[in-house]
């Protein structure tokens, strides 16, 4: 069953849509109205980061930069040391993509309070092509010492993402992705960065055999909607899941995954990123020590995207509620 | 420090220079690797900022009224931790640790080991945009500390040290001051063969900087230099710091050879015996 505090009609394709970056402009400016120190910097990306009404109500905390996303990388870093709260976004590939070694130096290892925007990551980034749909970047964040990541699942979200980040020292990554999605997550949602929430369970289902979880699906971003549907189409033939959202995948929510995996036996991760390095990875790195249990990975099959409208890309790419379910039904049998 | 520039601390900053050679040859002797040229020919502008220019506190590192230095080009240094033991920051016996397993000293200064060091640096061509980031917080606090920093001539190769240039003259950073070390070698030989940077003064102006050239051996100069930068108020200010590499130690002096490497024993004998030599000839 769809937790209550979620929106439920999300599962009948009929929820309201908003982009997870808009929701992250909004956590912005809200952060902002609270903290003076919070200061933004842009890299020739102003309205589509969605920084624009920052930049209106605080132009002395607003800098532009450019189409130089190393120096805006080293300019929150100094930014970040002398009591500022920088937050740096562009597209993902280019930061955290293009400027990877001045995020490493000058804002990492520095222990630098900045907050870094990976806009339009995913392949859901669509028409644009595989040049401007970030794979990688959960990969290459999470690598990182001191770095943490966090993947927001919808624009309420995002929101509430940009806010909590604010107030943890040291540099934060933050994945987002363009296209207008559903809003899942409502203002009553928990949110606490490092902490998984559960967004399905099947203990609470109304179908007496369908309550037993057989397989937990961890996810994060947008794409958690596929595996919420999958968990719908899966309770309807009567095999219960646990739908969680690990919003957090660094530092990870050890204790909570360890649970589910125990409880339902296996594992299927849902990404919009490569299955190399991203969450499913994070996941399989803590269960392979920790417990064992069989796992599907859903995600970019370690190749590029192309153009095409985002619903047909995550069909053609493997990441549909049908594909889901097939994996899902996969690691319950690789059990026995 | 706010004192005249008499005669008297002249010498006493030369000297000064003279010491932080010495520990610098000592220091890579016994680290035995890390960088020999650039560390000795900034040995003078490290002095002068240690013992005259910079607003600092060594028993009080973290000071927020200080003054920031930061090295972009972090290889050199050795230069630093000698200036910074001398002038009180830690003790000079633990110049020894320099690049050894559990030192403060890494071989590429890191900003949370070691108190002092205002940015971790290494990978070359980032420090000019974290110094801007400070300039513009302290800007926006309306502080009076000033922000200093130190880059090669070879780092200007990279691409985000001309995105740093552009953005400190747009927003006339006037508390930021750049000093390159205009010493034209880097790794694989001269700069204007591996890759020309001149006219190096006529970019910056192009980028709307004041441009003011100097000799980096020349202690009046560097004060003097230091003293016109503070007092343009338009724009940001770039001194071109002409200094010979290895700079003290006649067989290092202008041989690209003795970028990357450390002196041996024998040859850091030699080269203490020659600094300790000047010391008596001007005396």
């Amino acid at each position: 069953m769809i937790k209550d505090y979620l929106h439920k009609e999300i599962l009948d394709n009929s929820s309201e849509m908003e982009a997870v970056r808009s929701g992250y402009g909004e956590g912005v400016l809200e952060a902002a109205r609270a903290d003076k120190n919070i200061v933004v910097i842009s890299a020739d990306l102003t309205e589509s980061t969605r920084v624009e009404e920052f930049s209106k109500e605080f132009p002395e905390r607003f800098f532009q930069v450019g189409v130089a996303e190393q120096n805006m990388a080293g300019i929150a870093a100094g930014l970040g040391i002398s009591g500022k709260v920088p937050f740096i976004a562009s597209y993902a590939v280019f930061s955290p993509g293009r400027n990877w070694e001045q995020i490493r130096t000058t804002i990492a290892y520095n222990n630098s309070n900045v907050k870094i925007a990976g806009h339009h990551a995913g392949i859901m980034t669509g028409p644009d092509g595989a040049t401007h749909q970030a794979i990688e970047d959960i990969a290459t964040m999470r690598v990182m010492p001191n770095m943490k990541v966090i993947v927001p699942c919808d624009a309420e979200e995002a929101k509430k993402a940009a806010i909590a980040s604010a107030k943890i020292y040291g540099p934060v990554y933050l994945r987002l992705c363009r296209e207008k999605t559903a809003v899942i997550t409502t203002p009553k949602t928990p949110f606490i960065p490092g902490k998984a929430e559960v967004f399905w369970d099947s203990s609470e289902s109304k179908k007496r055999k369908a309550k037993r979880p057989q397989v937990c699906f961890v996810s994060a971003g947008p794409i958690i909607i596929n595996a919420l549907l999958a968990a719908k189409e899966l309770e309807k033939e009567e095999i219960g899941s646990v739908v969680l959202n690990v919003h957090t995948i660094k530092p990870l929510d050890e204790k909570k995954i360890i649970e589910e995996a125990k409880k339902c036996g296996s594992i299927v991760s849902v990404e919009e990123h490569n299955i190399i390095g991203g969450l499913g990875s994070a996941v399989a790195e803590l269960l392979a020590k920790e417990c064992p249990v069989p796992m599907e990975f859903i995600g970019m099959r370690d190749c590029f995207g192309e153009s095409g409208d985002p619903d047909l890309l995550i069909e053609k790419y493997g990441m549909s509620v049908k594909e889901i379910v097939k994996s899902a039904k996969k690691a319950i049998k690789r059990k026995s | 420090m706010n004192q005249f520039l008499t005669d008297e601390r002249v010498a006493f900053i030369e000297d000064k220079a003279r010491e932080i050679r010495i520990e610098i040859i000592n220091m890579l002797a016994q680290a035995k690797s890390g960088h020999s040229a650039g560390p000795l020919g900034m040995a003078d502008i490290f002095a002068a900022f240690y013992f005259h220019i910079l607003n600092h506190d060594p028993k009080n590192p973290s000071w927020e009224e200080r003054d920031r230095l930061i090295l972009s080009n972090g290889h050199i240094c050795p230069v630093r931790y000698a200036a910074m033991a001398l002038s009180g920051f830690f003790p000079v016996s633990e110049l020894n640790t320099l690049r050894k397993i559990n030192s403060r000293l890494q071989g590429h200064p890191h900003r949370e080991s070691l108190p002092g060091v205002e940015t971790t640096s290494g990978p070359l061509g980032t420090g000019l945009s974290q110094a801007i980031g400070m300039a513009l917080s302290a800007k926006m606090d309306d502080k009076k500390w000033r922000t200093y920093c130190f880059m090669s001539d070879g780092e200007h190769d990279e691409g985000n040290t001309w995105e740093a240039i552009a953005f400190a003259g747009k927003y006339r950073l006037r508390n930021l001051t750049a000093l390159i070390d205009r010493n034209n070698i880097q790794i694989d030989g001269h700069t204007e063969d591996v890759m020309p940077l001149e006219p190096l003064s006529e970019k910056y102006i192009d980028f709307g900087w004041h441009v003011l050239e100097i000799d980096g051996h020349n202690i009046e100069e560097i004060v003097a230099a230091v003293n016109e930068a503070k007092a343009i108020y338009e724009k940001p200010t770039v001194i071109i710091a002409h200094t010979i590499p290895g700079r003290g130690v006649s067989f290092m002096e202008n041989n690209h050879l003795w970028h990357g490497k450390p002196p041996n024993e024998e040859e850091a004998k030699m080269a203490i015996a020659e600094i300790k030599r000047t010391e008596k000839k001007k005396k």
